[in-house]
């Protein structure tokens, strides 16, 4: 056989699979149990670590995809996704006109990470203003009086200072300038908060693990990541003045304090930013992550009955998956209010609700 | 011989000399640096393969073990489908271009909008099947995904077998033209025939390409956690989970990524010394 | 179905039968068919991203391409940068990729040992088939360290006092910018160009080559003389390819360029690309405006490349001119 007859024969095995496969495909179509959603890269380990064990025991595939905060919007909107998941909370007016409901589903954090020799991990010590001023270029040294002032027996080289910041959109970056918007009215005129900003300076690195590679390359730079990537990279990083002017370390439970510390019952429509919020133990850069779905279905009522009860066995026996991936599961108390609003919110095709009362 | 000649005869040895070591050190550069980074692909890969990297899916954060079988065997499928399609228009596009309309202005302005999509980047072939196919179905699903590779390896199969035809001696279709034969017969029997290796290898490289493409597959096959044969439904890319893994937190991920970078570099490197032996039989 | 055809072609000894026109006319029909259907495919995609830019386009107008401004705050967004870097990193790349691509086709055409010739051309074509997220991934973890702590403060010592071109070559040493994207930017293009070139040199006629050796040519001289004269345009055919591969190129390039919409003439700046800055942007685009923006961007790369060809197209034919006149 020559080699030429041989190649045809493989491509024509490779067609007649291909083939084969797609009536075999369509064949299975119907009996898919599967639910998509997409959006926030944040909240991706979480939920593909739900999806697991709740598959196993459920045969509901709940198929997470991590495709950015923004994208998991448009997608909603868009129906392609059954929900959406962002970072940053659907504002009312665009809840109400797109007919979905919004829910936190978990807390985390932003850290300030440096790469600073000779200073060690949670030695050094910042407020929310110097943060703003150090990533509007403000303040350019270490050894600024900024700096050492908060920072008294710790010695600062006269260095300068290279900022690192995420170059792709991100809810991480909402978060952060959301902080910074709060806590310096400069920061608030000039850059405001978003996904992405106009960085005055600085590096970009992509995604966390680019932002967390330069900050661990480039000596005297300091950057902001993801609480998870501060902890499984051991980087280093800063502790910071909260709003209530103590100084607290990024934990569990500073993170924890700050989801309670949130008035969630009297926010619209779950529109709450927990960055800078009160209370001794509060770290002041938390951020919750959200998901949506829309609150008239219709026909695929039964698919946002999935989502809902997904997302209720991951509030329920998912705190510990939440804690062993370094996410900070929504308190009780925010647990129960989130499904008496599903009762009162979501409808199924006769107008029914959709979940039961508690 | 007189001095000043020998003289010459030696430096025109000499700067050849030079240039043929410059040209040794551009290949040695070449090689070196595709040494470098396979090695640094193999390296980290071989101690994360085993044989749950093809049969399980992939695993959710944090937890041990698990596979990349969902995004392999996704892979395989839209890229599968992918090519044929593009196989399928592309040569029969290639066909007319140089066989029925050669130099032509209708020709030569399909052929020029066809290099300048070859340089397009790739995630523009995704948001265009996006919008063209994804929103007016309503769902992601495996197909879209493979329609989005197929709109990438487009334009590379027809570049490609264009000039694999072009290369096919004009006297041979003349033989077969004395012999009677009408124009479709000689094309589909004689030129094609003396062209499918070169059309094949083109082909290959074209596959090569759109099994190394993550950002088509993002807003169209979306991805899936989960192992499914359905191409109705979303599938999971190889090279998409491997930046996914690779860009994350965790450490199972990451040796996931890199295992998942060997498995498809071997892929790409089988692919390509196939095409390189199909080739040779055409020698 | 194949028997009546071989049946026919025993008769077809007779000048072409009415049928064989028939059939000819059907067969172009057919495969003309799907070549306007690449042709529909081409302006549908282009339709599709110029309706999509329009909002954008509408809204900046022609201060779109000379705008360095970039703020998704207050919507303000220019795509100078942008285009700035796409056409740096290019230019770098080339400036790598053709000086090695034809040394690697002369080492393959010229000087290998005929057995090794396969391993190599092998070895070249899979840095084409490597994935490019490996590409940026090895050059961020990799490169980018070794690039700043060990070429970066020599290049910058050697060429940084020059005239003129010193400011190319200031810069923190942090290892991305427009300098190391270009350059694993040339590696990642270097089989595209060095596989066409070496077919192309191959299709020298092998008479012409020995009557110049045999003229006692050296290596050099019939190269210069003989093989490039004979095959420039194939060549420039090579060097548009890789080109072409380096304006989109998107992965690696988001790796390692630095992410800034900064108008830089530093080589070791950061700065950004188009593909770079769709790349980065797109998932999270806040608003359909900045989505309208993206994908302007994606219609000025097919746009540069347009005239990119365009220049390469006539230049060639020029060339061929000269040729055939001399």
């Amino acid at each position: 056989m020559t080699f030429n007859r041989c190649a045809r024969r493989v491509a024509g095995i490779g067609l007649a699979t291909v083939f084969a496969l797609g009536a075999f495909d369509l064949a299975l179509a119907g009996e898919s149990h599967q639910i998509d959603g997409a959006g926030s890269s944040f909240a991706y380990p979480l939920y593909s670590a739900w999806a697991q064990p709740y598959a196993k025991q459920t045969d509901v595939k709940l198929n997470y995809q991590s495709v950015g905060s923004g994208a998991g919007q448009r997608q909603l909107a868009a129906g392609t996704v059954d929900f959406g998941a962002s970072d940053a909370p659907w504002t009312p007016d665009v809840q109400m006109k797109e007919h979905i409901m919004q829910w936190p589903t978990a807390v985390g954090g932003v850290i300030p990470t440096i790469h600073l020799p000779g200073v060690k991990p949670g030695e050094l010590v910042l407020s929310g203003p110097v943060l703003a001023d150090i990533f509007m270029g403000k303040i350019a040294y270490w050894d600024d009086a900024a700096i050492t002032g908060l920072n008294k027996g710790l010695k600062l080289p006269h260095k300068k200072i290279v900022t690192v910041h995420r170059s792709d959109g991100s809810g991480t970056t909402w978060i952060f300038t959301n902080y910074l918007s709060k806590v310096s009215p400069a920061w608030k005129e000039k850059l405001g908060f978003d996904k992405a900003v106009a960085w005055p300076g600085g590096v970009g690195g992509k995604g966390n693990e680019g932002v967390a590679a330069y900050v661990g390359r480039l000596d005297y730079s300091i950057g902001y990541n993801e609480y998870a990537y501060v902890l499984q990279n051991h980087m280093n990083y800063a502790r910071m003045v909260n709003k209530a002017g103590k100084v607290v370390a990024p934990t569990a439970e500073s993170f924890a304090a700050a989801a309670g510390n949130a008035d969630w019952k009297g926010a619209d429509r779950f529109d709450v930013v927990i960055t800078d919020q009160p209370g001794e133990a509060t770290w002041p850069i938390s951020g919750a992550t959200f998901v949506a779905v829309h609150v008239q279905p219709g026909e695929h009522a039964g698919r946002i009955r999935d989502v809902l009860k997904f997302f209720d066995w991951g509030f329920k026996q998912g705190g510990e998956a939440a804690n062993r991936l370094d996410y900070v599961p929504m308190p009780k108390s925010v647990i129960e209010f989130i499904e008496t609003e599903w009762h009162k919110q979501i409808k199924d095709a006769k107008g029914q609700a959709l979940w039961p009362a508690s | 011989m007189i001095p000043s000649e020998r003289g010459l005869l030696l430096r025109r040895r000499l700067l050849s000399g030079v240039d043929m070591l410059m040209s040794v050190l551009a290949t040695v550069f070449a090689v070196l640096f595709l040494g470098w980074l396979l090695w640094g692909v193999v390296t980290r890969g071989v101690s994360a393969l085993n044989l749950a990297l093809f049969t399980e899916s992939t695993p959710g954060a944090g937890i041990d073990g698990g596979g990349l079988a969902n995004a392999i065997v996704g892979s395989f499928l839209m890229t599968g489908a992918g090519i044929v399609l593009a196989a399928l228009i592309g040569i029969l596009a290639a066909v007319w271009l140089v066989e029925m309309a050669p130099g032509g202005a209708l020709a030569r302005a399909i052929r020029f909008f066809n290099d300048v999509l070859l340089a397009g980047p790739s995630i523009i072939a995704g948001v265009f099947v996006y919008g063209v196919l994804v929103r007016p179905m309503g769902h992601f699903s495996g197909w879209a995904g493979a329609a989005a590779l197929a709109v990438v390896a487009l334009p590379v199969v027809v570049s490609t077998a264009c000039a694999a035809l072009e290369l096919v001696p004009g006297s041979l279709r003349e033989a077969s033209a004395a012999l009677g034969a009408p124009r479709w017969r000689t094309t589909l029997q004689v030129v094609l025939r003396a062209s499918r290796s070169g059309i094949l290898t083109g082909l290959l490289l074209a596959t090569a390409r759109i099994f190394g493409e993550a950002a088509p597959l993002l807003f169209t096959s979306l991805g899936n956690n989960f192992f499914t044969w359905n191409m109705n439904q979303p599938v999971a890319g190889l090279p998409q989970v491997l930046y996914l893994f690779a860009t994350g937190p965790y450490d199972n991920w990451h040796q996931l990524a890199w295992a998942g970078a060997l498995v498809s570099t071997a892929v790409v490197l089988g692919l390509l010394v196939i095409a390189r032996l199909v080739s040779r039989h055409h020698d | 179905m194949a028997r009546v055809l071989t049946g026919t072609a025993e008769l077809a000894s007779t000048p072409a039968s009415a049928p064989a026109e028939v059939g000819d006319r059907l067969f172009g029909l057919g495969t003309g068919g799907f070549a306007l259907l690449v042709l529909g495919l081409m302006l549908a995609i282009l339709a599709f991203l110029f309706a999509g830019a329009l909002p954008a386009l509408r809204q900046f107008g022609w201060h779109f391409f000379v705008s360095s401004e970039w703020n998704p705050v207050s919507g303000e967004f220019g795509a100078a940068s942008s285009i700035l870097g796409t056409l740096a990193t290019s230019l770098v790349a080339l400036v790598v990729a053709v000086p090695v691509s034809f040394g690697v086709a002369v080492f393959l055409n010229v000087l290998c040992p005929h057995w090794l010739r396969r391993p190599v051309g092998v070895a070249v074509e899979l840095l084409a088939g490597i994935p490019s997220v490996i590409y940026g991934i090895w050059g961020l973890f990799v490169f980018a360290p070794l690039f700043a702590d060990r070429i970066q403060p020599a290049l910058t010592d050697w060429f940084g006092g020059l005239p003129l071109v010193g400011g190319l070559f200031d810069g923190p040493p942090i290892g991305l910018g427009w300098g190391v994207a270009g350059f694993v930017l040339g590696v990642m293009v270097i089989p595209f160009i060095a596989a066409v070139m070496r077919d192309v040199l191959a299709t020298v006629p092998r008479h012409l080559i020995e009557s110049a050796y045999a003229l006692g040519a050296t290596h050099r001289e019939v190269i210069w003389n003989v093989l490039v004269p004979s095959t420039r345009r194939g060549l420039a055919g090579g060097i548009i390819l890789g080109l072409g591969r380096a304006l989109g190129e998107t992965m690696a390039v988001t790796f390692l360029v630095g992410n800034a919409h900064n108008v830089t003439f530093s080589l070791f700046e950061p700065g950004n690309t188009i593909a770079s800055t769709i790349a980065n942007e797109f998932s999270e685009a806040s608003g359909d405006l900045h989505v309208s923006v993206l994908i302007a961007l994606g219609f000025t790369l097919f746009a540069i490349t347009i005239v990119v060809l365009s220049v390469a197209n006539a230049m060639l034919r020029r060339s061929a001119r000269k040729e055939a006149a001399a």
